[in-house]
């Protein structure tokens, strides 16, 4: 809690635009950052001008609130089920998510109706695994993890079911939307503004999602008000999960990862911890997207791929070293 | 200071019916020792003297008002509680630890000044692990995080100080060096309520005690009325050899 804040989420937002950068300069025309700056500040071509503003600046910023969302809906869980192996994707949300929008998509329905059914199916998940994990007593952090895992279980089955039954003319498109990809979301700045508000909103109860990190009953002793606080943190994990799901499907082990990562370099002080998550959260997915488009272009994969890739290896190890 | 005062309170301890309502007022300058055998109900009380549990009837006052009435924030301000259990899942080092104790005293946009830094580096010196600042909590021992456990309550400087058991894993200098500071808490106008196992340290530092007997049943006194031996014995349900030894009354086991 005395470390520098600054320097770190400075250095953070730097290593951001940089890869924001990278991200819209790469692909079939490869753009030179001097005619991006000059795109930027209003002048350039209008093959730049389309390119950037219209396709690859919208999915670029879409990358990055995504990533972020997902990365502090991960950190928040951590702190709340007080187990850093939490993340949205363990416990079921995105699962809950993925069912709702492929309900939509099997009935038909358009975009609008997919992400509102994603939406509904994220919300929908986390009430049913904080209102099972509550049963008669209290959460208990392992109980609502335990829920959590077997709730993304019958997720899963569901998901299989859904498929297996689905006509293929539809099965392309419900397969992309569960492997995550950012490649439709047009509509990045709902995503950014929730982030950016959020971490705003979160920086003054910083202290108190410190304090709880060490336990309900230590919290309430140094005055913290428990359950209001408890609440709090699970519906704005959820409001977070539901609008990344939204924008770019499902998308695993960003929320998981990253938290942990930042853990190890900067230690727990939320108030440093979470406007990094944001940031570096941002930043893996944009930089993840940018490999998704150039790997095997002119194809292009969907970036749940490269997440999952990268975070299956890098979340056995962290178990493996953790010795949980 | 405003004084604890346990009011017509009946603890819930789980598969107890009944219970002893008890009437006690831990006042300015006092050092009480809860005694009892496992499972009697010592931490269940402490609990619910911090608000942490409901009582089963009865309430707990601070200062004339009912603890459930109060914000935990105005609570925690003159109201401090050593934990015996400890959860630390998440990497912290010990000085982020001390420094916790100043949340009740910040504002939610306050960052720590060099003050709480200062109050917490003084407790880590006073609890003589000062030395340990950097280290990581999960790599001290048992007896070190005790000791930064009371740092932390040290540096959040409450009126009235509980603590549970706050002499395990102690070594026993280090046992002593703990009593003397909650008894010069207590000389300071401060009042101390603890849990403790070992019957002799409490003979020796506290000046009330109370009892809790496993059936519920619970009775409280200044603690010369309270050392006597047949009492213990039933409590305990042991027999003792009592020997006076550098002043104070020593309970020892019998064989057999």
């Amino acid at each position: 809690m005395s470390r520098p804040l600054a320097p770190s989420l400075l250095l953070l937002a730097g290593i951001s635009l940089l890869a924001m950068a990278l991200s819209v300069s790469v692909g079939s025309v490869t753009v030179p950052i001097s005619d991006l700056l000059s795109t930027l500040a209003g002048g350039g071509s209008t093959l730049h001008q389309t390119l950037i503003f219209e396709l690859r600046l919208p999915r670029t910023l879409a990358a990055f609130a995504t990533g972020g969302l997902l990365a502090v809906a991960g950190a928040l869980m951590q702190v709340l089920l007080r187990n850093p192996l939490a993340d949205p994707y363990v416990l079921g949300l995105s699962g809950g998510a993925a069912v709702g929008a492929l309900l939509a998509m099997l009935a038909g329905l358009g975009a609008a109706l997919v992400s509102g059914s994603a939406f509904a199916g994220a919300l929908l998940a986390t009430l049913l695994v904080f209102g099972l994990a509550h049963g008669t007593g209290s959460w208990t952090p392992s109980r609502l993890l335990l829920t959590g895992v077997v709730v993304a279980a019958g997720w899963g089955a569901v998901i299989t079911l859904m498929l297996a039954i689905a006509p293929a003319q539809r099965l392309p498109g419900m397969l992309y939307w569960l492997m995550g990809d950012v490649s439709y979301a047009r509509a990045p700045w709902p995503g950014l503004m929730l982030l950016l508000i959020v971490c705003l909103m979160l920086f003054p109860l910083g202290r108190s999602l410190n304090v709880l990190a060490r336990g309900p009953l230590q919290a309430a002793a140094l005055g913290v008000a428990v359950r209001p606080l408890e609440w709090l943190i699970y519906l704005v994990a959820s409001l977070l999960t539901a609008t990344a799901v939204t924008t770019a499907g499902s998308i695993g082990f960003v929320g998981l990862v990253v938290p942990h990562m930042l853990r190890l370099v900067l230690g727990n002080d939320q108030r440093i911890i979470l406007p990094a998550c944001a940031l570096a959260g941002g930043t893996l997915l944009v930089l993840a997207d940018t490999l998704a488009r150039v790997v095997i272009a002119p194809e292009q994969l969907p970036v749940g791929v490269i997440t999952a890739l990268l975070g299956v290896p890098t979340f056995l190890y962290l178990l493996y070293r953790s010795r949980v | 200071m405003n004084p604890l005062n346990a009011h017509n309170l009946v603890i819930d301890v789980p598969g107890r019916t009944g219970g002893q309502a008890m009437d006690f007022t831990v006042g300015e300058g006092q050092v009480w020792g809860v005694l009892g055998p496992n499972g009697a109900g010592k931490t269940t009380l402490l609990h619910t003297l911090a608000g942490l549990r409901q009582a089963r009837s009865g309430e707990v006052r601070l200062g004339g008002t009912a603890l459930s009435d109060m914000k935990r924030r105005l609570v925690s301000q003159q109201l401090g509680l050593v934990f015996q259990e400890r959860h630390d899942e998440f990497p912290a080092t010990v000085l982020e630890t001390a420094l916790i104790g100043r949340h009740p005293w910040l504002s939610p946009w306050q960052m720590e000044s060099g003050e709480d830094l200062a109050i917490a580096e003084q407790a880590l010196k006073q609890l003589d692990v000062a030395h340990l600042s950097d280290r990581l909590v999960s790599t001290l021992s048992g007896g070190e995080r005790q000791r930064v456990a009371i740092a932390t309550v040290l540096a959040q400087n409450p009126a009235t100080w509980l603590l549970d058991e706050p002499s395990n894993h102690l070594d026993l200098h280090h046992q002593v060096a703990v009593m003397e500071l909650l008894k010069a808490q207590a000389g300071a106008g401060r009042a101390i309520f603890m849990c403790l196992h070992d019957l002799n340290l409490a003979a020796r530092w506290c000046d009330h005690l109370l009892l809790l007997f496993p059936n519920g049943e619970a009775c409280w006194g200044p603690a010369e009325t309270m050392l006597v031996p047949s009492a213990l014995e039933r409590l305990y349900n042991q027999k003792l050899v009592t020997v006076e030894a550098d002043g104070a009354p020593v309970f020892v086991p019998v064989k057999g």
